[in-house]
């Protein structure tokens, strides 16, 4: 039988707030543990929430920038469950009237290929704590400095077909929200996380399957293996006429599997209710209308206006728009080079290639946009060639110096380009390689092309820092007078 | 000493009759030579009273006094008090020393009151007798006999046996009203979100009110003053300027009217019971207010809305009493689900579990709809019916609870006749609205409450009625019999 697949993401993104969403407890990353857990976050009697409302502003800013519909009236449930590092045994979320209704982005397929998803919804919720496991003789340990954490949970249609195309939509999602500056994008530390659920149907059936939800997946590379390995699991049962359980599941990276989460038979009863502590969020036109003015240009206008007003292709304007760090120091390299497609070449090939080689990220790089611009300005100018350009980045990088120009001279890398001082030049490698160029006067005309070469290698040799385009010119014409 | 009232002791601190020290010493004092028969106390905090005792008649020496440095009270135990046992009545919070003050007892300590101590409630405020504190039941001190009701049975006991001049109370479904009508003290529960909640431990928290027990409405009244107002620490306190509650308390009653709900007065009310609370009405006719019969048609819905809505609450409020952080953990526990499970079975009592196993039932997947989805409904007419009455009248009065105080025992083994005693106290939590129980009348010796309900914001107003019948009437005044 032939099968459909359906994927379905949740993403938790944690918002870069300085304070907690419901306390005033710093929600910095990696200190020590317990040291940012106030009374509230303790969960200690008597204690109250209090909304922290830079949360709400970073959610409505993420409804807008998804072409969403905001809630105006947003409604906090109380989800109850026990655990230890929930420490009020219940998490306060938004079930039924979240802050932001549906919406949709634009996944990118690669080769120009986009495809657009439904969001469902994005609510705000509060984070849970750690348990930890080791060190504590074998008892556990809790750390409640990250519960708390406001989070959104993005919440996207069951319309990703692919395991590529849903590590493209996890992709996008980081993109929107750091340029929107609500979320460091951190994957490794767990600012964004993703759970996916997978189930498979018959093609062409309406109905959708029994799915599975796999948790935490916290890499696009994991987001892709872990689908793989669910498609299959769940095809395998399928052709042998099984039928799948409802469940949550763990990605295991190193046996490249997945497995049961669940240790009960019976599910949890989460027993919502509105929090009788938190008033309803309202919110009015006003509010949204001031919220969209301080929207930065999306990824989506970035590109668009990066293929009409700097003629890039719709690869390169993707590449180079999918983070706003990036794009910014393409930008500002581009508009001091002079020539936008220069410095597009540049920032995706040399310099993404530099940065994947020392794994930093553009933001810790030690050559400026400023530089690279100067650098590419004397590449469109003729006055260093491509390589000179490439010797000029490393020595900037390896902190051998920071004038361009400086550096230029310094490593004599300025090129020859006056026609003059070249034809000199020609005139006299040709007056000392007779033989070569009566086999250039013997090739028959469409293969002239290929015997040009020796020339050009002898006319660099004998000055270094000619320009070999102009030196390929002077060449064509004074070999065509000796025809 | 012990007689006066806060006010008169306010104005004799003031006027230099006797310093703070002497009267804090003296409540001590009683209350260590009176409170084994009443069990009103959960906890005495002698030395730092004594400490901020002496504080406040440093201040007045100094010249820096106001009406309140160094007038004692106390907090009824649910009331976070920082570096004070806060015991909310149970086992399971027994060793909890709150490491935090409530906005309440921080306002007290900012005008330089003097906290006696911890008064005995309900456990977790759940219950209509002060029977189920895991520190023992409280006695009426009318009669030792007989229930002080709940669930602030310690703080309206205390006030009635004279151990302290004003102490603070919480009301849920009438755990400042009935306590207070059962023991001849004044008390009111303010509107919803007048009074902050942060620090109060959570019942059910949109039903729950702080307020003052005392013995007349004045005292009341400067209670509140100090209680009420805006606190950003409590999303659901309101934003709204907060009256000199004793300023209006000589207004005329001349030309007010008075509602008299018909489902209040029914037949199914007992005959000395009405009777005495159409007495006490007939004090305000005297005064120049005018009756009228109105109707809240809802009525008989308020107990069922209230114990699906209550005990859904509280059964997520009291989540966080896990064993885990803070609080009662069982002995060496297996694992962390036994861990749960005897830390809560052991750490809460009966009546608690019973509540908290009502409202996971009530909120459980596909009973939701059915119970606490539909007691919301059930609120909002219950609050249109109010809204719609105070069209015609300006305070609405009636019998805070169906009898007297009842005796132990009576009703502990029977959860519906004890949830009845809510009555006629439990819409006034579900619409938010102010309530006020008078000293009124006796029966069989035994105090009789005359319940005031006020539109939203109109404490002021409850105050002033109670004031006048204060006035009027000398029921307030009296003190049970034998009391040393």
């Amino acid at each position: 039988m032939e099968w459909e697949v359906v994927i379905g993401l949740e993403i938790h993104a944690q918002l870069a707030t300085k304070s907690k969403i419901f306390s005033g407890s710093s929600t910095q990353y990696g200190a020590d543990a317990n040291t940012q857990a106030n009374i509230y976050d303790l969960g200690l009697p008597g204690v109250l929430p209090v909304f922290n409302e830079e949360a709400l502003r970073m959610a409505v800013k993420f409804g807008l920038a998804i072409d969403a519909e905001i809630g105006m009236k947003s409604v906090f449930d109380r989800k109850n469950y026990f655990y230890p590092d929930s420490p009020k045994g219940y998490q306060i979320t938004q079930l039924h009237e979240p802050i932001v209704g549906m919406g949709h982005i634009d996944i990118d397929l690669g080769e120009g290929n986009t495809r657009r998803i439904n969001v469902t919804r994005a609510h705000l919720e509060e984070d849970a704590g750690k348990s930890v496991h080791e060190g504590f003789n074998g008892q556990s340990g809790i750390d409640l400095n990250r519960c708390g954490t406001p989070l959104i949970e993005i919440v996207s249609e069951p319309e990703l077909r692919t395991s590529k195309e849903a590590s493209a939509y996890f992709r996008k999602m980081q993109s929107i929200v750091m340029y929107l500056g609500i979320c460091d994008g951190n994957l490794s530390q767990g600012s964004m996380r993703c759970d996916c659920n997978v189930s498979l149907r018959p093609k062409g059936q309406e109905e959708l399957g029994t799915r599975t939800e796999i948790k935490n997946v916290n890499s696009f590379k994991n987001v892709e293996r872990a689908i793989e390995v669910e498609i299959e699991r769940q095809m395998d049962i399928l052709e042998d006429g099984g039928s799948i359980t409802q469940e949550t599941r763990l990605f295991d990276a190193d046996k490249n599997e997945t497995r049961s989460m669940r240790s009960k038979e019976v599910a949890n009863d989460y027993r919502y209710f509105p929090d009788p502590d938190l008033l309803p969020v309202i919110i009015d036109e006003e509010y949204v209308a001031a919220v969209r003015a301080t929207l930065p240009e999306l990824p989506e206008q970035k590109k668009a206006r990066f293929e009409a007003e700097h003629g890039l292709s719709s690869y390169n304007a993707g590449v180079l728009s999918a983070s706003r760090e990036m794009a910014d120091y393409f930008e500002v390299a581009a508009e001091i080079a002079g020539d936008y497609k220069i410095a597009a070449n540049w920032v995706m090939g040399d310099l993404s290639a530099a940065l994947n080689k020392n794994e930093i990220s553009i933001t810790d790089i030690p050559v400026s946009a400023q530089q690279l611009g100067a650098i590419l300005k004397n590449v469109k100018g003729n006055d260093i060639s491509n390589d000179g350009a490439k010797e000029v980045f490393n020595a900037i990088w390896q902190g051998k110096g920071s004038d361009v120009d400086q550096l230029i001279d310094q490593l004599g890398l300025k090129q020859v380009s006056d026609t003059s001082a070249i034809e000199a030049v020609v005139a006299q490698v040709l007056a000392d390689s007779p033989k070569l160029v009566e086999a250039y006067l013997n090739t028959p005309e469409d293969k002239r092309a290929k015997a040009i070469g020796p020339f050009i290698g002898a006319a660099r040799k004998a000055a270094k820092g000619v320009n070999p385009q102009v030196v390929m010119e002077v060449l064509k014409q004074k070999l065509n007078e000796l025809t | 000493m012990h007689n006066k009232t806060l006010a008169q002791i306010s104005q004799d601190l003031q006027a230099g009759e006797y310093s703070s020290v002497e009267v804090t010493q003296h409540f001590l004092d009683r209350i260590k030579n009176l409170d084994g028969q009443y069990n009103s106390f959960i906890t005495v905090t002698d030395e730092k009273a004594l400490i901020q005792a002496k504080a406040a008649d440093a201040l007045r020496a100094a010249g820096n006094a106001n009406e309140w440095t160094g007038v004692p009270m106390a907090h009824k135990d649910i009331f976070c008090t920082e570096g004070v046992r806060t015991s909310c009545g149970s086992k399971m919070l027994d060793k909890f020393i709150a490491p935090y003050d409530s906005t309440v007892a921080d306002n007290f300590n900012q005008v330089g009151a003097v906290s006696l101590g911890k008064t005995n409630m309900d456990e977790f405020a759940m219950g209509s007798s002060s029977e189920s504190s895991f520190y023992g039941a409280v006695k009426n001190p009318w009669n030792e006999e007989h229930v002080p009701g709940g669930s602030s049975g310690g703080s309206a006991a205390a006030v009635a046996a004279r151990l302290a001049p004003g102490i603070t109370a919480t009301d849920t479904g009438g755990s400042i009203r009935q306590p207070a009508a059962f023991c001849g003290v004044t008390g009111i529960k303010p509107t919803y979100g007048r009074v902050s909640r942060f620090g109060m431990i959570s019942y059910a928290s949109s039903l729950d009110q702080g307020g003052p027990i005392a013995r007349t409405a004045e005292d009341a009244a400067m209670m509140l003053n100090v209680m009420a107002g805006f606190d950003k620490k409590d999303s659901t306190s309101i934003e709204r300027d907060v009256p000199d509650y004793r300023a209006n308390l000589n207004n005329s009653m001349q030309g007010m009217t008075i509602g008299l709900p018909k489902e209040y007065f029914s037949a199914d009310l007992d005959p000395v019971m009405a009777q005495t609370i159409q007495d006490a009405i007939k004090e305000y006719e005297k005064m120049g207010a005018t009756l009228k019969e109105i109707s809240l048609p809802n009525t008989n819905l308020c107990v069922p809305a209230y114990y699906v809505i209550a005990p859904s609450e509280c059964s997520a409020n009291l989540s966080r009493m896990d064993g885990v952080r803070f609080g009662h953990r069982c002995e060496d526990p297996k694992n962390i689900e036994d861990l749960y499970k005897r830390s809560r079975s052991e750490g809460f009592g009966d009546e608690v579990q019973r509540r908290i196993m009502l409202g996971s039932y009530a909120l459980s997947a596909g009973f939701y709809d059915a119970y606490y989805k539909k007691a919301q409904q059930v609120r909002r007419l219950i609050k249109n019916d109010f809204v719609a009455a105070f069209n015609d009248v300006d305070v609405i009065m009636s019998p805070v609870a169906p009898s007297p105080a009842f005796k132990f025992g009576e009703k502990s083994k029977d959860p519906v006749s004890m949830y009845l005693e809510d009555i006629y106290t439990l819409a006034t939590n579900l619409a938010g609205l102010p309530g006020m129980s008078v000293p009124a009348g006796m029966i069989n010796d035994l105090p009789v409450g005359l319940q005031l309900i006020g539109n939203y914001f109109d404490e002021s107003r409850l105050l002033n009625c109670a004031h006048q019948f204060q006035t009027a009437t000398d029921w307030h005044t009296k003190t049970p019999t034998g009391l040393k």
